[in-house]
């Protein structure tokens, strides 16, 4: 790590005198947190959309004991996001996409332990941490999946499903039909938690790319971890932006 | 990763195994990772943009100039577009909407910024390359691609997209709303999906590279403008593209995949669509939050490069540095919060269209400042008039003259009356276009002999400039007065414009069009100029305008690294022109003030002490380039 002795021994007044890293930072880390900003944008933009749309549509006022599913007022998400896989029938709301919001923040947890582990030199433990991450990561992608399934069908059983004003069963959303609510409910989820999803999905490859440059030894040979801390930094965003996704979408 | 024992020696037998490596035909001229290679590619690019949006201007100026005009005579080229000897209707659409876009994006953008942020950072701040030359490489070739995706679409059948550079809903998210808007259109978001990423890669490596790669002693602070200028761009880059990202998609759901982002209650064809919930206006919100940014970097570049060469060509400091740099930071906040000035007409409620006419006039003040330095740093010099600093001059001048207008234009309650005529559009022309324009002209035949080791003809320098600066005023001059009347932009014709107005001004859009066509004639004096001097020009010397920055240490044809020994320190700023004292008129930054005992003021003498300090930084600076 001789950039990071380096940027070290500057004396304090000429950090910023050029000819070191004043951030004491390598470029490529630099690069990570300014892409990081960017996308933060990005995902701002689309935020805003869904904030600008949800509040130009009509809000449920009833009591929420009482709700019913229409397209003229913008439906509860504990409502929608009730089933658990392997339980039918069963109501639990946002039960689901709770584990699924916990499996994301663990695997960042794990993320956090093989940075530590590469800055150990660890190369045994930064192999076995990668890999718990990128098994969070999947298990993540796959609950979306089942998410995403179970909204775009509807459940099995239509004597099980939710009914809508009329008491018919409700079969299921997609980008033009949504008997949950208005189109835009549907439009908005697919379109943003795909959009995050995507991300952990391209995450998730830089994860195995990384397992594998450990596994074989290059990041030892490099004499540092510091890729590993890169793809760090560029997960943990997945997870904050899921955050904010989740609160916006199933929260608010 | 070299070891923390790494000495400079290490480094720099390490930098000549680089040197000595000769790269093949393909990683050196085309797939290079050379920060100067790239630089001329963007130009070359640039350069063919602009004949192809220019000449699309003149196609639409001829149809405004000579509405009966036979275009019998177009027809080689635009084939099916010219029916019964006129202009289609539908592809006039197409021109307006291709000339904005190629010359916002692919010309003033990527043609400026990425020519001379590639060029100029890591030979002025010292730097052997950008911080990443891999991305750097892969960034002009995502512009390559989105190049040739904009380009192919100029030949569907159905014409390139039509709705205007600004492409709202719902008119391009209907297919069925006009021809434009069908493949024409998919292959606009396509191609600009791929730019913005071209852009964001781009960014990233100048703020890294200004950030971490400056050589040693050279502070912020000593800076040259320039430097600032394309810093403060790739942020604005940075910032605002993501978000044209975010609508882009959108607009794509909508188009393809039956979404309602932007749709809303619309009857086509006397048909009620099924699209109900979205908004027109949030896209306007999210193209304009990208699309004012977008002014200021495709402006920013430019006001760097004519502060060099007005202080180089001057023979003077800069007026106010530090007061250049404030304006640049206060112009790139500003930028961000004022784009509804562009949608005062959208039903706005007022007291918001206040807020933002209010920010947006606050950007009139380090506007200000920047022309006042330019003027003051001109005063009383010993002005040599170069066809660069001439375009310097010239810029300096359509700055001022169209930001005037920008005044009139940011009022709310002016704008209701002036929107979407041809006042706006001889502002952001005057203000943004030509200006730009006329800074990337100085920022070529300055450094034109460090580019490409030669100089360029100075009179056919000279010739271009009168050429263009005439020209642009007869173009845009008048524009207004038409804009005043009343006439709106991108409209085909003004037949239906009533009271006798588009009779009373048809003498004026045809000077107008005359101008255009000769200013457009007169930049083939530059393209000669550029290809001749390329392999015909007279050998530059090492620093032909007597500057003072680093770029100049450098051998006539840099090599790859820039420099064959050790990277220069810097010891001063940037603009120690004419200093009292001093025997020669410039003092290059990398002089040491223990050098110039002669001309030190005071507190420069209390420098000498800290030289050794700079000079130490060597050894951890070589260790940076080992990674």
């Amino acid at each position: 790590m001789s950039a990071l002795h380096a940027a070290t021994a500057v004396p304090e007044k000429l950090t910023w005198s050029g000819g070191s890293e004043p951030l004491k930072a390598s470029y490529g880390k630099l690069m990570m947190w300014f892409f990081l900003l960017s996308d933060t944008f990005t995902f701002s933009a689309l935020l805003v959309t869904y904030g600008m749309i949800r509040f130009s549509q009509q809000a449920y006022t009833g009591v929420h004991e009482k709700f019913f599913f229409s397209t003229a007022h913008w439906p509860i998400p504990d409502k929608v996001f009730e089933a658990v896989p392997f339980l039918h029938g069963v109501e639990a709301p946002l039960v689901f996409v709770g584990i699924m919001t916990f499996i994301l923040i663990f695997s960042s947890v794990t993320m956090v332990l093989a940075v530590e582990a590469g800055h150990r030199g660890d190369r045994a433990d930064v192999e076995k941490w990668m890999l718990w991450t990128i098994v969070g990561g999947f298990t993540f992608l796959g609950s979306q999946a089942w998410e995403w399934t179970h909204f775009i069908h509807g459940p099995a059983d239509l004597a099980l499903a939710a009914k809508d004003a009329l008491g018919n069963p409700i079969e299921g959303a997609n980008l033009t039909r949504n008997p949950y609510g208005p189109p835009a409910f549907a439009d908005l989820f697919f379109f943003i938690t795909g959009f995050h999803g995507t991300h952990v999905f391209s995450g998730v490859i830089l994860n195995i790319l990384i397992f594998f440059n450990t596994a074989t030894g290059l990041y030892e040979r490099r004499g540092h971890y510091e890729m590993v801390e890169k793809v760090g930094l560029y997960w943990h965003f997945v997870d904050l932006v899921w955050v904010f996704v989740f609160t916006f979408f199933y929260l608010v | 990763m070299a070891t923390a024992t790494l000495n400079a020696t290490d480094a720099h037998t390490h930098e000549h195994e680089h040197e000595h490596h000769e790269l093949g035909f393909v990683q050196k001229y085309i797939f290079s990772e050379d920060h100067k290679t790239i630089a001329k590619q963007y130009l070359i690019s640039g350069i063919i943009w602009a004949f192809f949006g220019g000449a699309m201007s003149i196609i639409f100026r001829l149809q405004l100039g000579f509405p009966d005009m036979d275009l019998t005579w177009l027809k080689p080229v635009l084939g099916q577009w010219i029916v019964d000897g006129k202009l289609e209707k539908e592809f006039y659409l197409a021109l307006v909407t291709m000339h904005g876009t190629i010359m916002v994006f692919f010309v003033l953008t990527a043609g400026l910024s990425g020519t001379f942020s590639n060029f100029l950072i890591p030979l002025q701040i010292g730097a052997r390359d950008m911080a990443s030359g891999f991305i750097n490489m892969l960034s002009y070739w995502f512009f390559f691609l989105a190049s040739i995706i904009m380009f192919a679409s100029l030949f569907t059948e159905t014409g390139p997209a039509s709705g205007g550079w600004v492409i709202y809903p719902p008119l391009s998210a209907l297919p069925q709303a006009m021809p434009g808007s069908g493949l024409g259109m998919t292959l606009w978001l396509t191609s600009m999906t791929f730019f913005i990423v071209s852009q964001l890669m781009g960014g990233i490596n100048y703020i890294c590279t200004v950030i971490n790669l400056r050589t040693r002693g050279m502070s912020f602070t000593k800076l040259p403008l320039t430097i600032w200028a394309f810093f403060f761009t790739a942020i604005l880059g940075l910032l605002s593209f993501p978000v044209l990202l975010s609508a882009a998609l959108l607009l794509i759901f909508d188009r393809s995949f039956g979404t309602s982002f932007y749709l809303s209650e619309i009857y086509i064809g006397g048909e009620a669509l099924p699209n109900v919930g979205g908004s027109a206006i949030l896209y306007q919100h999210l193209f304009w939050f990208l699309g004012h940014p977008e002014v200021y970097i495709v402006l920013l570049p430019a006001l760097g490069i004519t502060s060099e060469i007005i202080a180089t060509n001057s023979r003077k400091p800069i007026f106010g540095y530090r007061a250049m740099i404030g304006s640049m930071m206060g112009i790139t906040m500003l930028a961000f919060i004022v784009w509804a000035h562009h949608m005062f007409v959208t039903g706005m409620n007022p007291f918001l269209g206040s807020v933002f006419m209010f920010l947006t006039l606050i950007i009139a003040v380090p506007s200000a400042v920047k022309a006042f330095n330019y003027i003051t740093t001109l005063w009383k010099g010993n002005i040599i008039f170069t066809p660069a600093m001439l375009f310097s001059i010239g810029l300096v001048s359509l700055f001022i003259s169209g930001g005037l207008t920008g005044i009139i234009l940011g009022n709310a309650a002016l704008d209701i009356n002036l929107h979407d005529t041809y006042f706006v559009v001889a502002h952001f022309h005057l203000v943004m276009g030509a200006a730009s324009f006329f800074g990337l002209m100085a920022g070529v035949y300055h450094w034109f002999p460090k580019m490409f080791g030669k100089m360029m003809n100075k009179n056919m320098g000279y010739a271009h400039f009168w050429a263009t600066f005439i020209g642009v005023y007869c173009v845009f001059f008048p524009m207004h007065y038409v804009g005043l009347a009343g006439f709106p932009r991108r409209y085909y014709s003004f037949t239906a414009l009533g009271n006798g107005r588009m009779e009373a001004f048809i003498d004026m859009n045809m000077f107008i069009s005359i101008a255009a066509i000769l200013t457009f004639t007169a930049q083939v004096i530059f393209v000669i100029n550029f290809v001749y001097s390329i392999f015909k020009g007279k050998t530059a010397p090492q620093n032909p305008w007597n500057s003072t920055t680093l770029e100049w240490t450098t051998p006539v044809e840099p090599v790859h690294g820039n420099w064959p020994g050790e990277i220069p320190a810097v010891y001063r700023w940037a603009y120690d022109y004419s200093k009292p004292g001093s025997a020669v008129d410039f003092i290059p930054q990398n002089v040491p003030y223990s050098a110039t005992p002669e001309s030190n003021l005071p507190e420069e003498n209390d420098e000498i002490a800290h030289e050794k300090d700079i000079e130490d930084l060597l050894d951890i600076q070589n260790s940076s380039y080992s990674h």
